[in-house]
């Protein structure tokens, strides 16, 4: 197919669907009847909803967290980006998390949020979410809802087939998006195609917070490799990764990517990965890396730079990576519940892929090669082929399943969510998602487990337009909820998303929701500065460095008075929450500070930095409206000039402290 | 089944031994923006809270309207009631080896009386951290006073207080009731007629 051919595949669509649309009205819940759907999405006042939802936030590199069916919002996670309402990447204890070779870096363009996986089922244990941009894989600890471990991934110019774990959490995979020189090194970009390699890491220790480590990698021909999923059931011990620009070409790929007419989808044996790590072959690559811990005992994280990677190549390493030949630059790479299905979704075909991992092990056996690229056989297609979806839509995406023998793909282009059968490869059922829809997912639907078989679809779509009350220039993107658990999908509600949602999980509340921390104890509080009761609370001049020790609780903080602080001082404010109750944290906020507030929970520690280049007396005060007497909850600091010889006291009430 | 009267009584006496297993008072404290409650449990030895953080939080509430912190270490009882129950306990199987009609009703009569100075002693307290203010308190509601129930259920500002005998409370009870059935078939077989 040439370029042109594209282009109007790009464009009959959006005619298409724009007349379709004036037809239909706005789209809203249609033949259905809105006051059914109100009723399916309605959860009264003090219920709660059946399923937490966790949505990529996309370049806003946080996850939001939404309850399903209602699409109410309850907590916006930041992981890779710096957050000011909780102080996420602001105060001392969480800066580390956010460090990486390039330095600190406060964003990221967040993608693929995974749920932690036993024996393929979701455990509810943990999240996991890919940054693009800076290749990283962060860990969200679903008993705190916050980002506990981020791990960077060297050699790889962007990690976007991620992170997709193993059936038991065994590893997180991570392919790289851009193929980069590896090592890097200094070379013209016209040398692409000697000296620009891919990679697939495989991340170790994703049951076990803290051990977050790279296992291995993989180094493989220089194409763009896009998705990812982790094989189950009978495909466990595999790992598959679409890819484009098998042309391997480095400028305008939007045409020179989209030449062939097949590209790859890379079939990963991890186990005999090990095997050949356990027998030594691989090479120790140097590479620069760093790991960030968070842990709750000291409510710190800690960086650890790690410096080389064990590295298998292919051609060394027979059996252990092989080719499927995928139509048409294949975006998203899924595999049905029970293993035996990958769908290739060749985003410029008219067709939809189906492979069999049976016949793929079958092709191994009998050696059906079409070519070896770079060790790398490249099995035959029609010996692979489970089957075809014929012309089902444009520009499919991804696909989740619902766990009774049916499959649903987004088609981007032509802005739809298609139900299809895994048995007959038919078409069932189609409804307009509004619009342009990028991931899809079904609760558990890209697990062993769909739960409920299949009850709930949610569209993520890139394009609103007329959806919403309009917002200047950038519109929301949004999220769609279908009711799938008849034969038709029904459309039943409409909400927006923070951010772009690149792929989202979901799960019945009952897995996690009795799981989570109400207050972390104060006699666990391992923090170096924390002060765990009033008594402990003072302040310590080391030169020019001010050490504070406070405490908060309702309403009020110790000490609330310091003097003999001097501009030209650095104010370390160590603040420990003394409340072991439920929902009561308490902010820190002191005016003129350069970056943004504290937000303690119940029995934590947190430190800001606070520089005072003028003279006077400053308010401090608790920016969460902690209780009945919260407006009272303020404190006063004096400043002195450098040269002063204010002495340093702190008090509370009548008791007055000196150093 | 001669022994049968000094077995029950010995019984009863052991079975006090059992206040210590349970809270023997229970004190909750309700309102829209506690869905859980705020609970003290009040044992013969110690004070404890449904969480971790029952006793901070209710002393918190407290400090709002002046009442003083209840410190478990300032309430003496708590140290010298295990004392007496451990001393009544055996004072009753020794009561219970002698085998005199008399010295049981003595028990049984000293346990009651025990058991009432016991409650008054809690109503007491009641009273003392219900009406005892601190001046400066931070809320001041004119002839407001916060002393809780001692059985039942009153309103305080926001919260409904209810109070009531705990679990542990029955095994004050129990040994009472069999050690007077003890002594009752006691009575009745020195009479002769059993």
């Amino acid at each position: 197919m040439n370029s042109k051919n594209i282009s109007i595949l790009l464009f009959f669509p959006i005619l298409f669907f724009n007349t379709r649309c004036n037809q239909n009205g706005n789209g809203s819940a249609g033949a259905l009847g809105t006051s059914y759907a109100a009723e399916k999405v309605y959860v009264a006042p003090g219920e709660k909803d059946k399923y937490y939802a966790f949505m990529s936030g996309g370049y806003s590199g946080q996850v939001s967290v939404y309850g399903l069916p209602s699409g109410r919002l309850f907590r916006v996670i930041p992981v890779f980006s710096q957050d000011p309402e909780k102080g996420y990447g602001y105060n001392e204890e969480t800066k580390p998390m956010l460090m990486t070779t390039f330095g600190f870096i406060p964003w990221d363009d967040a993608h693929h949020p995974k749920l932690s996986q036993t024996k393929g089922i979701h455990d509810g244990k943990f999240l996991f979410i890919n940054g693009n941009n800076t290749p990283r894989v962060a860990r969200i600890d679903l008993t705190t809802f916050e980002t506990t471990e981020i791990i960077q991934i060297p050699n790889s110019g962007g990690c976007h087939a991620s992170p997709y774990p193993t059936e038991n959490t065994e590893y997180l995979v991570a392919g790289t998006r851009f193929s980069v020189p590896i090592p890097q090194e200094d070379v013209p970009i016209s040398s692409y195609k000697e000296n620009f390699k891919g990679t697939f890491t495989f991340i170790s220790g994703g049951q076990e917070p803290g051990k977050m480590d790279i296992a291995f990698q993989i180094l493989v021909p220089g194409y763009d490799y896009d998705l990812a999923h982790s094989g189950k059931g009978i495909s466990h011990g595999w790992s598959f990764f679409t890819s484009y620009n098998v042309e391997e070409d480095h400028t305008l790929l939007e045409k020179t990517a989209s030449q062939y007419d097949k590209d790859y989808i890379a079939a990963v044996n991890w186990k005999k990965a090990e095997e050949y790590i356990a027998e030594g072959k691989f090479r120790e690559m140097p590479a620069e890396y760093y790991h960030n811990f968070y842990t709750d005992r000291t409510h710190s994280a800690t960086s650890e730079v790690k410096k080389s990677v064990k590295v298998l190549i292919p051609e060394d390493c027979p059996g252990m990576v092989y080719y499927l030949p995928t139509p048409k630059s294949p975006h998203g790479v899924d595999v049905s519940p029970t293993g035996e299905y990958i769908v290739g979704s060749g985003k410029l075909s008219a067709d939809l892929t189906v492979h069999s991992f049976e016949k793929m092990l079958q092709a191994i056996e009998e050696e059906k090669f079409d070519q070896v690229i770079d060790g790398i056989p490249v099995l035959n297609y029609e010996a692979i082929l489970a089957g075809v979806v014929q012309q089902p839509g444009l520009g499919p995406l991804h696909t989740e399943f619902d766990g009774r023998g049916n499959a649903y793909t987004t088609f981007f282009i032509s802005s739809e969510v298609v139900k299809w059968s895994l048995s007959t490869y038919e078409v069932l059922d189609r409804q307009p998602s509004y619009y342009s829809v990028g991931h899809l997912m079904i609760p558990g639907g890209g697990s062993a487990k769909p739960w409920e078989n299949g009850e709930y679809l949610v569209a993520l779509n890139k394009i609103t337009k007329d959806r919403y009350l309009p917002t200047g220039p950038e519109l929301a993107h949004s999220a769609q909820l279908y009711d799938i658990s008849g034969d038709k999908m029904q459309l039943l509600l409409d909400f927006p998303t923070i951010g772009e949602p690149h792929y989202a999980q979901a799960i019945p509340a009952s897995v996690i929701e009795n799981n989570q921390v109400q207050a972390f104890p104060l006699e666990e509080n391992e923090h170096p500065y924390a002060a765990t009761r009033e008594s402990e609370t003072k302040v310590e001049r080391q030169g020019t460095e001010v050490h504070v020790y406070m405490t908060t609780i309702r309403s009020h903080f110790a000490p609330d008075n310091i003097e003999g602080i001097r501009t030209g001082d650095k104010v370390y404010f160590h603040v420990t929450n003394l409340e072991q109750d439920w929902d009561v944290p308490h902010g820190f906020a002191v005016m003129g500070n350069t970056n943004a507030e504290l937000l303690i929970m119940p029995g934590q520690t947190e430190t800001l930095i606070w520089e005072p280049k003028m003279v006077g007396v400053f308010p401090f005060y608790c920016s969460d409206f902690c209780s009945a007497l919260h407006q009272e909850m303020q404190g006063y600091i004096r400043v002195s000039p450098s040269s002063a010889n204010v002495k340093l006291t702190w008090a509370l009430g009548d008791e007055v402290f000196e150093e | 089944m001669n022994n049968l009267p000094r077995i029950l009584f010995i019984s009863g006496s052991l079975i006090l031994l059992l206040v210590f297993i349970s809270p023997i008072w229970r004190i909750s404290l309700e309102a829209p923006q506690y869905p859980d409650g705020v609970t003290m449990y009040i044992w013969i030895n110690k004070l404890g809270g449904k969480t971790r953080g029952t006793l901070q939080n209710i002393n918190i509430l407290n400090h709002y309207v002046g009442m003083k912190p209840i410190d478990p270490e300032s309430i003496p009882e708590l140290k010298y009631f295990p004392l007496v129950i451990v001393a009544m306990s055996l004072l009753g199987v020794i009561f219970g080896l002698i085998n005199k009609s008399g010295l049981w009703i003595v028990w049984i009569a000293l346990l009651l009386i025990l058991g009432i100075i016991g409650i008054y002693d809690f109503y007491l307290w009641e009273y003392d951290y219900g009406h005892n203010l601190a001046d400066d308190a931070p809320i001041k509601v004119p002839g407001m006073v916060y002393q809780p129930p001692l059985i039942g259920s009153k309103k305080l500002l926001n919260f409904n207080a209810i109070s009531y005998p705990y679990w542990g409370a029955l095994f004050i009870l129990i040994p009472m009731i069999l050690c007077f059935t003890a002594y009752y078939f006691r009575r009745k077989k020195s009479s002769g007629y059993v």
